[in-house]
Parts: C-alpha cells; sequence; structure tokens
C-alpha cells in the first residue's frame, strides 16, 4: 500500500477528482521510496497540459506482488518547469523522463542525459575514444525486411563495448491522433500501433472504452474469442519468432517448418477474424464476428496437429547441440539488472522476473480462466528461445480449453457514452508484454489525453544492455530474441 | 528427427499455387466494400517487361508502417508463398534492386532515408507501395507527422491495397504488373 496514492484496478474507471495531487517532493518521495524496494514499479509516467503555465505529472504504479496499482499525480508551474529527476535512483524512469523533456519541455532535474526519444534533430552519440576503438554504424534502412532503426556499437575488434539505439523513424502521432479522431477510427488506429500486437492494443483500447462508458455489459461469449485472439496472436509470433532465431543460427529445418507453422495461426485467426492479423474483430462492447460450431469443431483439429507439431520441432530445435551452443550463455539479462530497467512482459520472465498481467491484473476472461505463466532463470538467448515453445504449449491448451466452454450469449452489447471526468488504466498482455492505455476524459465525456505505453518502451534499453562485452557477430541473434517493436515504441 | 521426416512425408508439398481464382467466404462479404470493382493493375510497358520480367529484385523500405505489411512481405518468402520461383526476390541493398517496395504512411523521420535510398537504386526503377498507410496514410491520414503516402516523396509505380494485404495479394500485383497472369490465361 501507498497511503499517499489512490489504489485503482485494472480497466474499472475511477473519477479524475479522487486522483490525490500532491506537493511535487511529497509525490518525487513516494515514487521512489516505494520503487527502490524493488517490489513496485513504475507502468506509466506521463505529462497532461492543464492549462497555460501548469503542468500535471501522473505516474501509475504497480506492484505485482501484491497485484495492486496506484496512482498519484503533481502539478508543477511554469514558465520553467521542472522537477527533480527519479532517473538517477530509478533507472526504469530514464525513458520516460526524455519522453517528457522531448514532449512537454518540463525539465528533470539532475538527469543524465536528455537525449531524444523519437526526434531525429539534436542527436548526438557516446562516443569511445581510443585508436583500436571503432564505430559502426547501421540503419535506419537495414539489409531485411524490418522496421527502422539506428544502432551505434562501440568496438574494440570484435567485442561491443557500448551500443546506443537511436529510434523515433516510425513515429506517426498516434496519441496525438487517439485524441483527434471519432470512435470508429481510434479502434482502427489502436490495432494500427504495433501491426504484430494488433490484438493486444485493440483490446487494451476496447478495455479503456468500456471501463469509461456509463452503462457497458461485455458478453461473456465475446471475452471468450478475443481471448482466443490474444492467444492465436502470441502463437503465431512466437512460432514465428522461434522459425528467425532457427534461420539466424543457420538451422535451416526447424526455420522453414516454424514459418510454416505462424502461417497456420495466422490462418486460424483470418478464419475467425477475416483477417491474417485479427484486424477489426475486437471492438468496443465486443467483437464483431461470431464463431459456429463447425469452426470451433475445424479448429480444435488443427490446433491440436500444432499442438504436436509444435512439439516435435521444438524437441528438434532444442536438442541440436549446433543450435544449443549459440544460445546457450549469449546475452545473458540478468534478474536484478531486469528489474532495474523495469522489463515486462516474456523478457521479464525468461529472466527470473515473474510479470505477467494475465494473472497480476486480470482481465475479461482471465479473471476466471487462469493460465499459469512459465519462467526461466538464465536469462539467456536460451531461456527467451526456450520460454516462447513453452508459452505456446500453455496457449495452445487455454485455447482449446475456452473452444470447448464458450458462453451462449451475445457477441457484442453496445457501451454508453463515455463517463465525464474520468481516467482509466486499462492493462493487457500481449505477446510481448504488458500494455498499457490510459485514458483521460473531460466534462463533455469525450477523450482529452491518450497514453500509450507498448511493452518496448519499457524494454528497448535491455537489448543495449545485454550486448555490453558480447560479440558483434552475436547481434541478430539477441536483437531476435528480444524482437522488440519500433512502431510500439515510437508511436 | 525420423519423427519430424516422416511426418513432413506425410504431410506432403506444402507450397501452394498461385490459385485462378479466390471466393470470399459469405461470412465476411458483408463487411467489403460493395461498390464498383477495383481498378485493375496495368502490366509494364513491353520494355521494361522485358527487362524485370523474368527476374525482379525489390528493396524493402519501412516508412512509418505498424509493421503489419512488412511481416506480410516476410511471409511470402516462407515456403508457403516461395516468391523466389517466380523470380522475385528481395535483396538486401537499393544497389543490388530494380525497385522499391514502400511500406507505411511515410513519417516525416523516414523522409530523408526514404529519399536516399531511392536515389541509391540504379535507373530504370519501379516503385511499388503496399498497404492503405502508403497508398495515402491510412489511419494516420492526416497527423502532422506523417506525409500521406508514398507517392508524396517518389513517383509509385503499382499500389497494392489492404491492411495488410494477404501475401497472394501482393504475389497477384507483382506478377500482374509484370504481365505474367495475363498471359496465363491467354495460353
Amino acid at each position: 500500500m501507498i497511503p499517499q496514492f489512490l489504489t485503482i484496478q485494472n480497466a474499472i474507471s475511477f473519477e479524475e477528482s479522487k486522483i490525490p495531487v500532491l506537493e511535487r517532493d511529497v509525490w518525487h518521495q513516494a515514487i521512489l521510496e516505494n520503487c527502490s524496494v524493488g517490489k513496485t514499479r513504475i507502468v506509466a509516467l506521463f505529462a497532461e497540459k492543464k492549462n497555460e503555465g501548469l503542468i500535471r505529472l501522473y505516474c501509475i504504479l504497480g506492484n505485482d506482488g501484491r497485484k495492486l496499482l496506484h496512482i498519484g499525480a503533481t502539478d508543477i508551474a511554469g514558465p520553467n518547469y521542472r522537477y527533480p529527476c527519479l532517473t538517477n535512483q530509478l533507472p526504469e524512469a530514464h525513458r520516460f523522463e526524455r519522453e517528457l523533456f522531448e514532449e512537454f519541455a518540463v525539465l528533470p532535474e539532475g538527469h543524465p542525459w536528455l537525449k531524444p526519444v523519437r526526434k531525429q534533430n539534436g542527436t548526438s552519440f557516446y562516443k569511445l575514444g581510443g585508436e583500436q576503438i571503432h564505430e559502426v554504424a547501421v540503419g535506419p534502412v537495414h539489409a531485411g525486411i524490418i522496421e527502422p532503426g539506428h544502432f551505434r556499437f562501440q568496438c574494440y575488434g570484435e567485442k561491443v563495448l557500448h551500443l546506443e539505439i537511436q529510434l523515433g523513424y516510425q513515429h506517426r502521432g498516434v496519441e496525438a491522433l487517439m485524441v483527434k479522431s471519432d470512435p470508429l477510427r481510434q479502434a482502427v488506429l489502436a490495432e494500427s500501433i504495433a501491426g504484430d500486437t494488433t490484438i493486444g492494443h485493440g483490446m487494451a483500447y476496447c478495455h479503456a472504452i468500456e471501463g469509461l462508458s456509463e452503462r457497458s455489459i461485455t458478453p461473456q461469449r465475446s471475452q471468450s474469442l478475443r481471448a482466443i485472439a490474444l492467444e492465436l496472436e502470441r502463437l503465431s509470433n512466437h512460432a514465428g519468432d522461434l522459425g528467425a532465431l532457427a534461420s539466424d543460427v543457420g538451422f535451416l529445418p526447424s526455420a522453414a517448418y516454424f514459418g510454416r507453422l505462424r502461417g497456420e495461426f495466422l490462418n486460424i485467426l483470418m478464419e475467425l477474424t477475416g483477417n491474417r492479423y485479427g484486424r477489426s474483430f475486437v471492438r468496443p462492447g465486443g467483437v464483431s464476428l461470431d464463431i459456429t460450431a463447425e469452426m470451433v469443431r475445424d479448429f480444435k483439429k488443427q490446433l491440436s496437429t500444432a499442438l504436436t507439431e509444435m512439439k516435435d520441432l521444438a524437441e528438434l530445435f532444442f536438442s541440436a547441440s549446433s543450435v544449443l551452443s549459440r544460445l546457450e550463455q549469449t546475452g545473458i539479462l540478468k534478474q536484478n539488472v531486469a528489474r532495474e530497467l523495469g522489463i515486462v512482459g516474456m523478457t521479464a520472465r525468461a529472466s527470473n522476473l515473474l510479470r505477467d498481467v494475465r494473472q497480476d491484473y486480470p482481465t475479461g476472461i482471465y479473471r476466471i480462466h487462469k493460465i499459469n505463466p512459465v519462467k526461466m532463470i538464465t536469462g539467456d538467448v536460451y531461456a527467451r528461445a526456450k520460454i516462447r515453445s513453452l508459452e505456446s504449449k500453455r496457449s495452445l491448451q487455454f485455447i482449446q480449453e475456452r473452444l470447448d466452454a464458450l458462453p451462449h450469449d451475445k457477441i457484442a452489447q453496445p457501451c454508453g457514452p463515455l463517463k465525464k471526468q474520468s481516467m482509466i488504466v486499462s492493462l493487457i498482455e500481449g505477446w510481448r508484454g504488458e500494455i498499457a492505455h490510459v485514458a483521460l476524459t473531460h466534462s463533455q465525456g469525450e477523450i482529452r489525453r491518450y497514453k500509450i505505453v507498448d511493452p518496448s518502451f519499457h524494454n528497448w534499453m535491455a537489448l543495449s544492455v545485454v550486448m555490453q562485452n558480447g560479440q558483434i557477430s552475436d547481434f541478430p541473434l539477441c536483437n531476435k530474441s528480444f524482437n522488440f517493436s519500433y512502431a510500439g515504441h515510437d508511436l | 528427427m525420423w519423427d519430424i521426416l516422416k511426418n513432413r512425408w506425410k504431410q506432403g508439398y506444402r507450397t501452394i499455387d498461385f490459385p485462378s481464382k479466390v471466393e470470399m467466404p459469405e461470412r465476411f462479404r458483408e463487411a467489403t466494400l460493395k461498390d464498383g470493382e477495383p481498378k485493375l493493375t496495368k502490366a509494364l510497358d513491353a520494355k521494361i517487361q522485358k527487362l524485370f520480367g523474368r527476374s525482379l529484385k525489390l528493396r524493402v523500405v519501412t516508412a512509418g508502417s505498424c509493421n503489419g505489411c512488412d511481416l506480410e512481405l516476410q511471409a511470402l518468402n516462407n515456403v508457403v508463398f516461395d516468391l523466389s520461383r517466380f523470380g522475385i526476390q528481395f535483396v538486401a541493398s537499393p544497389r543490388h534492386a530494380d525497385g522499391l517496395v514502400i511500406t507505411g504512411p511515410v513519417s516525416r523521420n523516414m523522409e530523408l532515408a526514404l529519399k536516399k535510398t531511392y536515389d541509391a537504386v540504379p535507373d530504370p526503377k519501379i516503385v511499388i507501395a503496399v498497404g492503405a498507410c502508403a497508398i495515402s496514410g491510412g489511419p494516420f491520414e492526416g497527423s502532422p507527422a506523417v506525409l500521406n503516402g508514398a507517392d508524396k516523396v517518389v513517383p509509385v509505380d503499382l499500389y497494392i491495397p489492404g491492411c495488410p494485404p494477404h501475401p497472394l495479394i501482393i504475389l497477384d500485383g507483382l506478377l500482374q504488373l509484370l504481365g505474367r497472369i495475363e498471359k496465363r490465361k491467354g495460353s
């Protein structure tokens, strides 16, 4: 419990007037005291311009062990907006504070380096001196079919001493567009935050709208169908990543096989939703298409085949000594480092840090039907690969259970108008990790501020950290083992 | 290993043929656009067809997309769609390419990189815009951070619609551009 902060629940709205607005130093101290113990972490830290000369900072903290969310705010006055920075004691806040500085010109006093998060001009890079040090610059246009980002390696021979990642090339201004757009477009925009997490972001948006609306009963059948779609998305991405990892280590049999398996999951998702990535399926109030009994039978058959194939393939991949020698002890992310950086999702679970929204802050069908998260201890590329195959098995079983016990009510029930002057925090465990959407409404009941935190926003730093003192030739492998989203980070 | 081989043998050949006709399932028909037939791709002129018709190397530039279209382009390379059997390949450098594939609405931050990549492709070159965003900006149209489509920066020869387009739709667009589908129908 944090006495100064308000305790809230995932996807349940609350009146804005209930948020405690603290003195700047009390707010700062409360965050530091709770997070430094290591049990609480920052879920989101963002600002909103109240009026000329006044900016309100909101901080949402998550206590995963006790399954509690807290919120606290503070007002800072202009013209020189400043507050003592959190980054020096709490490294996980660094990207949030840089974002605050970039978007609102709020100065976190004492911040070590306010390097731009998304802007391209004024970027400087850390440089090492010395005759034998060489620099490798990659991007934004890469060799493969991947998103743009710029990587700067400072190397000594093959050894990487420092890696700096400059993102922002994918910046489309989603947060600002969300406020300007009508509800129809908002849903499409939410789904376009990251193309591989369409269902995850779509669900986070829908839970936010449903929670904010004055009357909303989301039918049980649609909740089940959403969960099925979310787990199918997880499966397809995990299978795809395992295939990519296999091709990165040159183990072609499973690369080709996993690539095909990914397609099977996408095709099931297409049969269910009409689109290989599930676009326009999850909508506020329910889902857009129903499933027939025939399809249920068909899906179950396809999924049980996929389960055996997945098992065989994982056995082949994880028992080949040439694969293991590349994966094991490569790119280790230690538990304490992961905790300090505020890493979430699958990456955290691979580093022995059990963080899973489906277990910690369950919503929808996950409140009733639990899915046990998996964790690995070692935190290397092997752990991040293995956790994908283990999670896939659990997801497959979960989908089959849900298909067996589909509720028989409606698939959609329209929501009422949004509550006035309210706020909501909506968390979803996408396949990468915790997706956070925060919405605030104004006195006419329309959204006035929409904040999105993709799991990649927390996690990108992990890649720089594991590359330190690693081989530059291991970079593709490490990068693929995380597979962070550029689009989700850049928004 | 033996089980997998046995399994593969049972499943047979997994690469699919390019379908001659596709029927849309009844469930989805309501949700799609009803008015009018979409404008079909015209094949490139004979001279360019002669150059690129049997071997086309493309370079993909992601310019502010959500990654959906890129995943479908990647999927074209897997065993099911096997793009290279048509003589089309994605290459690692614009200097090795005959053309560009652009996805995303072109974010302002990618404008310069896209122009430079375009300039690096040797003439004659073709440009293909894949997905709703690259055509008009898609859901991001009107955002101050994007340029509302690839044709605002470079001239585009082929638009492939979809959000994201199915790999077969991309393949269909590419083959029609190269004049290879009409030929097959005629023969």
